[in-house]
């Protein structure tokens, strides 16, 4: 019998067979749906078709006779009638094969994509077995860099525009472009002006052919050796699908799966290149502790010197010991694995009895917060026309690939963006209205949109259409996601909390969607790694959960990370332990991050490099990488992934879960854990929220991941008093850029030049008002330190503010901040 | 009014016949305002203007104005097919005309630039439209030059612009200029252009920009004749417009005449009354064949049209006679080739056209073209293979497939180009190089055949057809 189809689906007919088409779907994609695979090069299902190659040409009759169509620009329509392997089929696809080879080089031999190349696929199996072409093959230049890291070969390109477009529709950076006509026509860049995209690697995924390569995998492996696993990107919190490839034990290259529900195959090109960190002969291999110059260890040496594991557990277990649980705490975690966050919580919280346990390092949100807010996921905030609210940093420069469906959805899908922003972002020029919201004033903004006077104070110098702004959100009939992230590094957690709460209390069908970066800092909370949480989205009144499996539970909220360090630098912290916390990179308060190593009595660094910060640290236990562990992964909606092993970790350095287990047995208490899978178990035991979800229910649904569902009920927190902001003085946003001096980047050498550089960004007249020129170096002094920069004008940065990117080579602003101040206020001083 | 009338000036043979629009052509002074009003300019306007605009747009369906631009299609139906309640709607002139052999348009722009305004005001006021953009292709210096003087005047003469002639329609003419690209003469690829973009034709469907065109918004393209005949139907009406011409192709056709014969130009003729003979021998025409040399044979619409023999001499001027002979009138350029031309160069230095302006956009025209001229120009030069002719025909089928002389179609024989084309590509042309080539293989096998064996250089029409061997 047939298929039916049902309600507003389409009934073809190929090759003789009843296919059942989906709405608008177009004909070739009906047809691969339904297992007849149409050759093509163009054609991609994340881009808009373009009928470019020719090569899906299939016999189609819809009503008016039979005639050659392309396949992906034909959407199926009742009664089609379509014939793939006719006899006028066939002979056009040879006839199109032929065509794209007669100017191919035919070097497959040397070709990176051989064996892996859409073209000679496509030739095998549908292509005319040998040429008639005799003439001279057409000349380039052989491959001409088009970025720091992708050359093209024009002679092997095929002109199938998914590269220029992708640059144009998906990145929005339209840097390459076609060039010259007829046989000459190439795929070039400007003038001077390189391919200097973020997302420049997903060109070389897309390419059909060798044309576009990327300089990290350039002659590193040919396709036939290399193995693969899919597993998902640690690097942010978006947590894109990737496949891990790798040959003799080495990852050479990661490639974007697409996962409809996450990244749909992009990846930032940060998340494709930083394999090379993890790879870097940098890795800590080995346990390290404190010893001379000579390698003696001495217990207060001036080095680090390696140490066996034993002697390194022993030392940090009788640390721990002999430490009381109120002198006890643990930062960081958010580059574990779920599995490895978990086991570190139960030797934490459960078995050493703190609760000052925080995974995040003064730069991101209360995890209650979070955790209490109704949650969105990437879908619902690009639902075709919703409403998109910007409360957080720029997606572009800190999550790259939600960047991409951020864009996808306000530029082709309809939806409606509305910033509340401290600068531009890489989105502004499609906001329907972009506010700059002075540092500290978010709240504000948000009470003058929806014209409440009550407050009795107008936002001060934010500026923007904020009652057209308000209008739009009350208007609003799709879904209203709310991104909320910390906007700025120089502005506390508290004015973002209070001006996110005034959206919910104005809004309260919206939903609310992460925007904190750091890796798996979302699962880091679902397993507790944060003050007052237990695993499974849950508080410490919950302790009856967990009262089979583990010792105990503390009873009394512990500190966030601020407070442990301002403890420990006060000395009330006698064990602090850093799960790959590089504080001294990352707290917004670098000389509260130096005081509190000082101050600390031992320090214990778990870590996959020597830091600075770790270079303070008493012992040293060098972890397992992202590509070297098994488990999961939670990302930014709460959607749970796999992370598969691929490849030995360097040395002796091992899982951070085992090193939890191994501390843990020291200290006499058996986790009970002898694979990532047993703590998998122990949490479908104790939390409500992942009860359900099997190890292999996640397996099974390996590309989409698990959304865990579920939160907490809100916490409000008390509002932030914000001081005026006085007219002599600059208010100070600071954030991140994609490439910086992080400890990933820099240990990538394809990403670790690409870091902008240290400039203070002012608006125009602001530069006036203060008398400075472009380039001009000057002095800005802040609350802890001053840094030299020069300055740049930017209309983009609002007037009364300085915009400064931290983590640049030179210039350490981080060490400016004071992270106790509401907002930092500078002063810029010529010199 | 300094300057007299003339009856052939700068390309333009007046032939007798009734001037549509060709009546100012003979002027020295035929671009001036001054000029186009002392000759009955803007009459038509003013005649648009006291009517209705449906009635207009009635006006001009009636008269079956068909376009000039290469389809034929009727220009005011195709004004009926911009989607209700979408606006703004614009109108875009065409005027990139380059299709090799073809310059009446340059003439129509460079001689009368004011009759085209005047038709384009016309057909603004029929399809309420505000808008219109004039774009002339980039060669074309003088017809900008003119154009825009014309514009400037016509502006300040209160013809164009806001509440024309005292009424209370608006319409802003702006002049656009191309940068030189053939296939710009494509309507969709000229929207490109005139966006900004790439000239590079759009997919079809919307097989009509006046569903979705410039802007993304309902746009008319005419052709610069298809307008500049609006002003005498508006002033003579559609009863006496279709006095001229046949039952199908009312009124007349501008033709570009170039090649051997001894008065090469642009003649206005009626469409369905005049031969090729007469176009070609006519004492008011052309004059014959130049001086002892015989007719070869001649391209009847431009480049892109199949070829025409002897045998075709007696079939008239009109669209539908010429497409059941098997070509096509095209955009009016007619190339007449006489014995001492030599077919394979011919072929070649058409598909050398074609090849160089691809816009590279899909694979079959980008390679197929360039890879045909390639294997011509080898034949050239000396080095063709006996397999090359098979071969090209070949590769012509897998741009345009069809029941060509090649052995998948052999059962169909030889004596059927099909036109118009089918094509493996987007726009037509790509398809357009294989007509040159089906037909001087199909007719002058026997020259490729000499020249790849003997070397030999043409001419060679002395040999008789049949003496090639499979030549018919």
């Amino acid at each position: 019998m047939s298929p039916q189809a049902d309600g507003d689906q389409v009934s073809i007919v190929v090759d003789g067979e009843t296919v059942i088409a989906n709405p608008g779907e177009l004909l070739i994609d009906a047809c691969e749906r339904t297992g007849t695979y149409i050759p093509r090069f163009c054609h991609h299902t994340r881009m808009r078709p373009v009928g470019m190659c020719r090569m899906c040409l299939v016999d189609v009759d819809t009503g008016r006779g039979s005639a050659l169509q392309p396949s992906c620009m034909l959407e199926c329509t009742p009664g089609m009638v379509v014939e793939t392997e006719s006899e006028r089929t066939r002979k056009a696809q040879d006839g199109v094969l032929e065509f794209l080879l007669i100017n191919h080089p035919l070097d497959c031999p040397v070709c990176d994509k051989g064996g892996e190349c859409p073209l000679q696929d496509q030739t095998m199996a549908f292509g005319p077995g040998e040429s008639r072409f005799v003439e001279e093959k057409r000349h380039f230049e052989k491959p001409i860099r088009v970025n720091d890291n992708v050359t093209l070969d024009r002679e092997r390109c095929i002109l199938c525009d998914r590269c220029t477009r992708f640059a144009d529709e998906v990145a929005g950076d339209q840097l390459i472009h076609f060039m010259a006509r007829g046989g000459q026509t190439q795929v070039n860049t400007f003038p001077d002006l390189p391919f200097s995209s973020y997302f420049s690697g997903n060109t070389v995924q897309v390419c059909p052919v060798g044309a576009l390569t990327a300089l990290p995998y350039r002659f590193k492996a040919r396709p036939w050796d290399l193995e693969e696993v899919e597993s998902t990107s640690t690097l942010d919190s978006v947590g894109s699908r990737i496949t891990v490839q790798s040959s003799h034990d080495r990852v050479l290259r990661f490639q974007g799966v697409d996962a409809d529900a996450v990244n749909w195959g992009w990846l930032s090109d940060k998340e494709r290149f930083v394999f090379e960190a993890y790879d870097h002969e940098d890795r800590l291999a080995t346990p390290l502790l404190r010893g001379d110059a000579l390698g003696n260890r001495t217990r207060d040496g001036a080095e680090l010197v390696a140490a066996p594991w034993s002697e390194a557990l022993d030392l940090a277990a009788g640390a721990l010991r002999a430490a009381p649980a109120d002198r006890i705490a643990v930062v960081g975690g958010a580059r574990l694995t779920n599995e490895s966050q978990y086991a570190w919580a139960k030797l934490a919280k459960g078995v050493l009895g703190t609760d000052h346990v925080d995974s995040q390092l003064g730069d991101g949100l209360p995890a209650d917060l979070v955790l209490g807010l109704p949650r969105a996921t990437i879908d619902e905030a690009c639902t075709p026309g919703g409403t998109i609210v910007l409360l957080g940093p720029d997606p572009k420069e800190e999550l790259g690939a939600l960047y991409l469906r951020l864009r996808h959805a306000v530029v082709h899908d309809g939806a409606t963006l509305v910033e509340l922003t401290q600068r531009r972002t890489g989105l502004t020029d499609h906001a329907a209205h972009s506010l700059r919201v002075q540092p500290g004033e978010a709240a504000k903004v948000v009470s003058a949109m929806f014209g409440d006077g009550s407050s009795g104070v107008a936002p001060g110098r934010s500026g923007g259409d904020v009652v057209g702004a308000g209008e739009v959100l009350a208007a609003a009939t799709g879904p209203v996601t709310v991104l909320l992230g910390r906007p700025s590094l120089a502005e506390a957690a508290g004015p973002v909390v209070d001006a996110a709460l005034a959206l919910h209390d104005h809004l309260p069908d919206a939903r609310f969607l992460s925007l904190l970066r750091r890796g798996n800092v979302h699962g880091a909370m679902d397993m507790g790694l944060a003050p007052g949480l237990l695993p499974g989205r849950a508080t410490l009144a919950d302790a009856d959960r967990f009262v089979d499996v583990w010792p105990g539970v503390p009873d009394v909220v512990g500190r966030d990370t601020l407070a442990t360090l301002e403890a420990a630098a006060d000395g009330q912290v006698d064990v602090l332990v850093l799960l790959g916390a590089d504080l001294l990179a990352d707290v917004p308060d670098g000389d509260l991050a130096r005081r509190a190593l000082d101050g600390a009595g031992t320090v214990i660094a778990i870590d996959l490099f020597a830091t600075e910060t770790v270079a303070s640290a008493d012992v040293v236990l060098p972890a397992a990488g992202p590509t070297e562990v098994d488990g999961t992964f939670t990302n930014l909606e709460g959607r749970v992934s796999r992370v598969v092993r691929k490849v030995t970790s360097p040395g002796t350095s091992r899982p951070d879960w085992m090193i939890a287990v191994d501390l843990a047995d020291r200290l006499g208490t058996d986790l009970g854990f002898t694979s990532p899978d047993d703590v998998w178990a122990e949490l479908t035991a104790v939390s409500a929220v992942h009860a359900d979800l099997s190890t292999e229910a996640i397996a099974a649904d390996s590309t989409e991941g698990v959304l865990v569902t579920g939160g907490l009920a809100l916490v409000r927190p008390e509002s932030t008093l914000v001081p005026a902001h006085q007219p002599s003085v600059l208010r100070l946003v600071a954030t991140r850029s994609m490439y910086d001096t992080g400890v990933l980047v820099a240990h990538s050498p394809s990403l670790a030049g690409l870091a902008p550089g240290a400039r203070a960004a002012l608006e125009p007249t602001e530069m006036r008002r203060h008398g400075v020129a472009d380039g001009e170096v000057v002095d800005l002094v802040g609350p802890k330190g001053t840094v030299q920069v020069p300055v740049v004008a930017d209309a983009g940065v609002a007037a009364g503010t300085v915009h400064l990117l931290v983590n640049q080579p030179g210039v350490d602003v981080v060490a400016m901040l004071d992270a106790g101040a509401p907002v930092t206020d500078v002063k810029l001083v010529r010199r | 009014m300094g300057s007299s009338y003339v009856t052939h000036a700068a390309g333009y043979v007046d032939n007798g016949g009734p001037k549509l629009v060709t009546s100012r052509f003979g002027y020295e002074d035929s671009h001036t305002l001054a000029r186009f009003e002392a000759t009955g300019g803007y009459v038509g306007l003013k005649a648009a203007l006291a009517k209705r605009p449906a009635d207009v747009h009635g006006e001009v369906r009636e008269a079956t104005l068909l376009g000039r631009g290469g389809a034929g299609f009727p220009a005011g139906v195709k004004w009926g097919f911009c989607p209700e309640g979408v606006w703004p709607r614009y109108l875009v002139v065409n005027g990139d005309e380059s299709e090799p052999g073809t310059y009446k348009d340059r003439l129509l722009m460079e001689r009368d630039p004011h009759q085209l305004i005047e038709g384009c005001l016309i057909a603004c006021y029929a399809l309420g439209l505000s808008q219109c953009f004039l774009y002339v292709r980039g060669e074309m210096a003088l017809a900008q030059e003119r154009i825009a003087t014309a514009l400037n005047e016509a502006y300040a003469a209160g013809y164009v612009g806001r509440e024309i002639l005292g009424s209370d329609f608006s319409v802003d003419v702006v002049l656009h200029w191309g940068a030189g690209a053939y296939i710009v003469g494509e309507e969709t690829a000229l929207i490109e252009s005139l966006e900004g973009n790439r000239g590079m034709p759009r997919l079809k469907p919307p097989y009509f920009p006046a569903a979705i065109g410039l802007y993304g918004k309902p746009t008319i393209v005419n052709n610069v004749e298809t307008l500049a005949n609006l002003p005498w139907i508006l002033e003579h009406g559609a009863a006496a417009y279709r006095r001229y011409g046949s039952e199908s192709s009312p009124g007349t056709r501008m033709f570009a005449v170039s090649g051997h014969v001894e008065r090469p130009g642009v003649y206005e003729v009626e469409q369905g009354v005049t031969t090729f003979r007469d176009l070609f021998y006519g004492e008011d025409f052309c004059q014959g064949i130049r001086e002892g040399h015989e007719l070869k044979m001649f391209i009847p619409g431009g480049g892109s049209a199949p070829w025409f023999f002897e045998e075709h001499l007696d079939v008239a001027l009109e669209a539908a006679d010429v497409g059941a002979a098997g070509s096509m009138l095209g955009s009016g350029a007619i190339i007449v080739m006489d014995d001492s031309t030599d077919a394979v160069k011919a072929c070649h230095r058409l598909v050398r056209f074609f090849a160089r302006e691809s816009c590279g956009k899909c694979s079959p025209c980008r390679e197929g073209t360039g890879w045909e001229e390639k294997i011509l120009q080898r034949i050239l030069d000396g080095h063709g293979r006996p397999s090359d002719i098979d071969l090209l025909l070949d590769v012509g089928d897998n741009i345009s497939p069809g029941p060509y002389p090649v052995a998948a179609h052999a059962a169909e024989g030889l004596d059927v180009v099909p036109f118009p084309p089918r094509q493996t590509t987007i726009c037509p042309l790509g398809p357009s190089s294989v007509a040159p080539i089906v037909s001087t293989i199909r007719r002058f096998r026997h020259e490729f055949e000499a020249r790849i064996t003997r070397g030999d250089t043409i001419p060679v029409s002395a040999v008789p057809a049949t003496a090639g061997g499979s030549g018919s």
